[in-house]
């Protein structure tokens, strides 16, 4: 057999390229970034038999996907939870529209918002689109849930949403493989107005959903997915789902516990499995990586007669992701740590690099600022979020991908003078550009800055949609071309800067200030990329 | 046979070679792994942490419990603290000794040693030295690595092989140096042990 040392996310990806997708579409986003990453590097991709390039959002990633799919072919999509309320609109609709070819989107969460902004549970926009939610709990399910998400999307034409943490999307393991299915063939849908969602087609299609709902759960009963294991005591029942069986068991393999439990991975919620344990046992304690998405059910409106804990009782906590000692804790069980870290370490936030441009931009504004008082200046999601800590704290707000433009032209509205919106290129791309056209049509009193370094650079350095073309964009959607200024952030460029700062900030429309340097992470591997190649020689 | 161990540093300092090295080991020596890393913001400059679980058996947890590790090994002395509490009693600490200081108000280093050594099972190495020494600066991380081999419970040889798969693209010289970093790093453990 063959078998792979896999993150869960590469788990993911190789269960698609498996499934035999013939496309996969996302916008980088940690911790969902290494899915297409992996298929990018895969041979298929490489050989053009796999679709595998960014979108320039999850929007249009979502769209893309449910194209191919009309067109009868398996395809991916991939983003992190924030991601979906970009795509919400078209992965809501899709529920409607049905699918051709298997429609698979995955999603990956951020329990304790290590790189993120909130900590959302995806599993709730599976339920509010109701379609089958699947959610491993390690990384050859992952694979294997993959794999069973096209063929549960084929079988009922519907998509389905794969769930995952961040712990399992950066956790390796080994993985067992099996054969790569064939894809698809171009097939186009049976009723040429399946996706013409008119609303005399709509109320057909949600009755046709909503018809399934049934069968959703009815595969979740008898899925591979969802376990029930009978113990000897029935004192306590334990419901886990995703990732939270691991630290279940990560704490039952040391004891000889002997409780209920039942293992959720796959949803609708198995109602019949969640009765079964509720009549077995006791007590109920609920371990989910994420919201109480299960224990609100259990607990509904009207109390039920047993005892239910969990994040809402105060076993677990209410926020935050799980971990092994949450849970021996939730138990019951004495946790002993023998040692605590002394008070004198001190926090180590990450930080801008050293020679990055940003740094100029955020040195040359904070001087030109200086005159205009604080708290002006809107920004956005980067790696120029860090302008809002020490040294520069240069930064106001970092809200949704594209909110400074829209934020600084709303404050302007109010009469804040001036509004500074701060934003990178990438993000400019995924969802600044309807933002400044508002701006525009109104000749909203605000500076734009874009920091313009051809990269999507917080993820990894992804290609970034808009490279090379940001001034151009900004020009065709009506800012003044001599409002349109183009600088090169370095110290050396540092008096200039903060000239044009201040005449673009006098000036009362909207202007865009382009700040265009190359990420340093990408040139230095680029430079490293050209001397292993000899392009280039090295003089010492 | 189990071990846990807790790779702490700071973003960019490269705890995931290491990371690998000990893993592909492992697995040549036919244990399982599990290993859990940081991607995303922190890996600009800021704290990172990798759980590099090693076993004969199903390893359930992605991350190791806290008071159960076997070993911390940190590429700079702070992140070897900042770590302390997954640390089981009698556990190691194996440490570059070199503070890594992109912060304000980094701690006296000094104080940070005398932490570090009041730990009956530390080792604090110059490593950043060690390796320039052989004319391997880049190899810091793998000195590392031996010093950790006498406690690791994987034979010295599926270490070799690690190193071998990691650097094996980069060419035979890379190779050849890092398994002398490797060699290094266990005679000096071994002659403090």
């Amino acid at each position: 057999m063959n078998r792979k040392l896999l993150l869960g996310d590469e788990a993911i990806a190789q269960g698609a390229i498996d499934a035999g997708i013939s496309g996969v579409y996302a916008y980088p986003g940690t911790p969902s970034t290494e899915i297409m990453e992996y298929i990018q590097k895969s041979k298929f991709a490489k050989e053009g038999k796999i679709h595998a390039l960014w979108s320039a959002n999850e929007k249009t990633a979502m769209e893309a996907a449910l194209g191919m799919s009309y067109a009868g072919k398996r395809a991916l999509v991939c983003m992190k939870h924030v991601g979906l309320n970009v795509a919400a609109d078209a992965f809501m609709n899709s529920a409607i529209t049905g699918v051709g070819g298997g429609l698979v989107v995955a999603v990956a969460d951020d329990p304790s918002m290590h790189s993120s902004q909130n900590e959302q549970d995806s599993r709730y926009y599976g339920k509010f689109a109701q379609i089958i939610v699947l959610e491993p709990s390690n990384q050859q399910e992952a694979y294997e849930m993959t794999l069973g998400a096209f063929e549960l999307s084929e079988k009922y034409g519907a998509p389905v949403l794969l769930r995952i943490t961040t712990r399992l999307a950066h956790s390796r393991n080994g993985v067992d493989l099996q054969e790569r299915r064939k894809p698809n063939e171009i097939s186009l849908p049976e009723d040429p107005m399946q996706f013409v969602l008119l609303p005399s087609v709509a109320k057909k299609r949600y009755k046709i959903l909503l018809s399934l709902q049934n069968e959703f759960v009815r595969e979740s009963e008898t899925s591979p997915f969802n376990k029930y294991f009978k113990g000897t005591n029935d004192k306590l029942g334990i419901i886990t789902t995703g990732i939270a069986f691991n630290y279940l068991m990560e704490n039952l393999s040391e004891g000889d516990l002997t409780f209920n439990v039942l293992k959720i991975g796959q949803y609708p919620i198995p109602i019949e499995l969640v009765n079964k344990i509720y009549n077995d046992s006791e007590e109920i304690l609920v371990l989910e990586e994420g919201y109480p998405l299960v224990e609100e059910y259990l607990r509904g409106l009207i109390a039920p007669s047993k005892k239910i804990m969990g994040r809402l009782t105060g076993e677990v906590p209410r926020d935050g992701e799980l971990n092994p000692n949450i849970v021996a804790i939730a138990l019951g069980f004495k946790m002993e740590t023998s040692f605590e870290p002394p008070d004198f370490l001190t926090n180590r936030p990450p930080a801008l690099c050293p020679g990055c441009g940003h740094r100029d931009v955020y040195k040359a504004l904070n001087e030109v600022m200086e005159n205009y008082g604080k708290q002006k200046v809107f920004s956005d999601i980067g790696c120029y979020t860090l302008g809002a800590l020490p040294p520069f704290n240069s930064i106001n707000s970092c809200v949704d991908m594209g909110a400074s433009i829209t934020m600084a032209k709303g404050a302007a509205d109010a009469g804040l003078s001036p509004a500074i919106a701060v934003i990178g290129d990438s993000t400019f791309t995924h969802s600044g550009i309807t933002g400044l056209l508002d701006a525009v049509n109104e000749n909203s009193p605000i500076t734009v800055i874009i920091l313009d370094n051809s990269t999507v650079a917080m993820t990894g350095g992804q290609k970034a949609s808009g490279e090379g073309k940001i001034p151009q964009i900004c020009k065709g959607l009506g800012v003044e071309p001599e409002h349109v200024r183009v600088v090169e952030p370095l110290p050396k460029n540092h008096k200039l800067m903060v000239e044009i700062f201040k005449e673009e900030i006098e000036y009362k429309g909207v202007s865009v200030i382009v700040a265009q340097r190359e990420c340093i992470q990408t040139l230095t591997r680029r430079k490293k990329a050209l001397i292993k190649s000899k392009k280039i020689t090295v003089t010492k | 046979m189990k071990k846990d161990i807790i790779l702490a540093g700071v973003g960019g300092q490269g705890i995931l070679s290491v990371a690998a090295v000990i893993g592909l080991a492992a697995l040549d020596y036919g244990l399982v792994i599990k290993q859990s890393e940081v991607h995303g913001m922190s890996q600009r400059g800021g704290a990172v942490i990798s759980h590099l679980r090693i076993s004969d058996k199903e390893i359930y947890s992605d991350l190791i419990p806290e008071g159960k590790a076997d070993m911390i090994i940190s590429m700079e002395p702070l992140e070897a603290l900042r770590h302390i509490s997954f640390l089981k009693p009698g556990g190691w600490i194996i440490s570059n000794n070199k503070p890594f200081v992109n912060i304000p108000d980094y701690p006296d280093k000094n104080k940070l040693y005398e932490e570090l050594n009041s730990f009956p099972n530390s080792l604090l190495l110059n490593s950043d030295e060690l390796a320039k020494k052989i004319k391997a600066p880049k190899s810091a991380n793998i000195i590392l690595v031996g010093a950790a081999s006498l406690y690791l419970g994987i034979p010295f040889e599926n270490l070799e092989n690690g190193i071998k798969q990691i650097f094996g693209r980069k060419g035979e010289e890379v190779v050849a140096i890092n398994l002398q970093a490797l060699k290094l790093g266990r005679e000096l453990a071994g002659s403090s042990a």
